[in-house]
């Protein structure tokens, strides 16, 4: 198996680019996109090579970039999403910290294809020493003649600016992203029209996610067909999966799609704590649907989690032993997304705080039985037809659960008291 | 009054947007930086400096979680409570810092060292239980590690 994100992080100050050009490939990919391939030909490449974004949705990054209109008039943007917020994931922030250099050379290939001149790099406030080494990175890059203007003689120009945030998972969401880059609350927009057509200060913009641009340089260098031969038929490459929670070993491990979920948590991340049971196991952030122990066997890529009734988001796997009061676990989550809604539709603003008081009333032994139909009709109205997806997002956690642990918010009802005396607490 | 310096700042991060206003955010970091919070005077100013109407400023510093609208204590405490630091313990961490600091969740210390407050996932839940101190992160937290942070500090 071979690893090409995660390949330099053991180098001894990996961040800066005197390593980035020692290991002799550093912003080649580059060179040979400026110099030897056309904006169309770059985005064919990525095309097949099949590469889905990294942020969540998974939509095809090729595809995505060939809406963004090819006349060079008016300004176009780039913003490259590094709010990483969704709970659970911290593998962005692993490229900031131990190779930023590939980010950077993917964000010009980038731009290069799709004919801009302005990238912003939305990272999260709390990011502030990854901010530093960010900067830091993207100097070097301007004094070797990477950045700025008439890079490598080829007459392209390109600058990249850090926007930090201030703390609103909203933000992640792309168009609440750029309204927060226009120095407006971060809100996200009706859609369509789609950031391609209208995106910051009402430009074309293409918004991917960071790591996303991370794989770019690699698929240049090597082609779309390697990239192919890597993971499943339809989730193209290596991706990093964050695990956390009760595992041995928590950390980022950067394996193709289609890795069964067993093997992340027993081989990668070291099993279980204390060698307790597995009792379930959050897939791919905050946002998807538990899935219980009975199903890790389960394949890590798009198709399968679907087929699991789960997703695959942002590969941040959270796992969960069986010490794990499972109502606990939908109090911090639906606490979460009532803190976290914009207020800008009622069934988003009214659900997740609703969701919120009823599980917490479960929790403290005050439930009701018919409190979890109530539940879950409250989720099935949170879905769909909202300005954007944190809605969705909101219900999809509290669905899981209780389709996988209904007898556990039972027991709570019944028992008026929490049955699990070891849980963590809240 | 913002420093000389702090408006210096303001005026170079502007040039990076067609739009004055894409500035907000930049200078609500150099302010906060700069007084440790964002008071109604400050408002007044950023408003002044980028052609926004006050209250628009306002909104939008409400709108997010980072920037202080209130004084804090010299040291901000912030506590992830979020799933995988609560797996770990992450609750237990805000209580213990309550007693250790003698000062409730969302309150500040009367001496104005402490304000200890909960937030969300901070982008560290491999190292959980989490917390960030005015802009630094510390990780794996146990009891003993926050006696020996907490003794650290000046
Ligand atoms: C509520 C919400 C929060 C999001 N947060 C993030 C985030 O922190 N980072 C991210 O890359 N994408 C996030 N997304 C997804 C973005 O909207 C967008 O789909 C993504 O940045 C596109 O990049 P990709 O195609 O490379 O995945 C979020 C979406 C929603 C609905
Ligand atoms: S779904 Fe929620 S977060 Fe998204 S725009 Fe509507 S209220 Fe805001
Ligand atoms: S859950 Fe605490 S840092 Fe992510």
């Amino acid at each position: 198996m071979e690893r090409y994100l995660t390949k330099n992080f053991t180098v001894p100050n990996s961040e800066v680019i005197k390593a980035y050009l020692n290991h002799g490939e550093g912003y080649k990919a580059m060179e040979k996109a400026l110099k030897e391939l056309s904006p169309e030909q770059i985005i064919e490449e990525i095309k097949r090579s099949g590469l889905r974004g990294r942020g969540g949705a998974g939509f095809p990054t090729g595809l995505k970039w060939s809406f963004m209109p090819r006349d060079n008039g008016r300004p176009k943007y780039i913003c490259c999403n590094a709010d990483e917020s969704e709970p659970g994931t911290f593998k962005d922030r692993q490229i900031i910290e131990n190779d930023p250099h590939q980010l950077i050379e993917g964000l010009i290939i980038g731009a290069y294809a799709m004919g801009v001149n302005t990238v912003y790099i939305y990272i999260r406030g709390e990011y502030a020493s990854q901010a530093k080494i960010l900067q830091k990175a993207i100097d070097e890059a301007y004094e070797n003649g990477y950045l700025g203007k008439d890079i490598l003689g080829t007459g392209f120009n390109v600058d990249i600016y850090i926007h930090r945030g201030g703390g609103a998972y909203i933000c992640g969401e792309e168009t609440g992203l750029m309204e927060s880059i226009e120095g407006k609350k971060g809100q996200p927009r009706k859609k369509p029209p789609f950031p391609a057509g209208y995106g910051v200060w009402g430009y074309p913009t293409t918004i991917n996610n960071l790591e996303t641009f991370s794989h770019i340089p690699h698929i240049i260098k090597k082609g779309a067909n390697w990239f192919k031969g890597i993971g499943t038929e339809k989730s193209t490459g290596n991706t990093l999966f964050g695990v956390s929670g009760h595992v041995k070993r928590p950390g980022v491990y950067e394996l193709p799609f289609g890795v069964s979920l067993k093997e992340i948590i027993y081989e990668h991340a070291g099993g279980i704590r204390n060698d307790n049971e597995l009792k379930g196991v959050i897939p791919g952030g905050s946002s998807t649907k538990i899935l219980p122990a009975n199903m890790v066997d389960v394949k890590m890529d798009h198709d399968s989690l679907m087929k699991a009734g789960s997703s695959i988001g942002t590969g941040a796997v959270i796992v969960m032993d069986h010490t794990t009061c499972m109502v606990r676990v939908g109090c911090v989550l639906s606490r979460f997304y009532r803190h976290e809604s914009c207020g800008q539709c009622t069934q988003c603003r009214e659900g997740t705080a609703w969701m919120h008081q009823i599980i917490s009333r479960i929790e403290r032994g005050e439930g009701e039985i018919n409190d979890l139909d109530t539940l879950l009709d409250i989720a099935s109205n949170m879905e769909g037809n909202t300005i954007c997806a944190l809605s969705d997002a909101g219900a999809w956690p509290i669905q899981g659960l209780l389709k996988h642990f209904r007898d556990e918010f039972e027991e709570h009802i019944k028992e008026k008291r929490c049955p699990l005396p070891d849980s963590f607490l809240v | 009054m913002l420093s000389e310096d702090a408006i210096r700042a303001i005026e170079g991060v502007i040039k990076r947007y067609s739009e004055k206003r894409g500035g907000l955010l930049p200078t609500f970091h150099i302010v906060q930086k700069d007084r440790g919070w964002i008071s109604e005077e400050a408002i007044e100013e950023i408003a002044r400096i980028l052609d926004i109407p006050p209250i628009e400023v306002k909104e939008a510093v409400s709108f997010y979680t980072m920037f202080n609208t209130r004084e804090v204590g010299k040291y901000h405490i912030q506590v992830c409570t979020n799933l995988s630091c609560s797996l770990l313990g992450g609750r237990h961490i805000v209580d213990y810092l309550e007693r250790r600091l003698g000062v409730d969740v969302g309150k500040t210390r009367e001496d104005k060292r402490f304000t200890l407050s909960e937030v969300e996932c901070l982008g560290s839940c491999g190292t959980a239980p989490v917390m960030q101190i005015n802009e630094d992160y510390y990780e794996n937290l146990t009891e003993d590690k926050i006696d020996r942070i907490i003794g650290s500090l000046a």
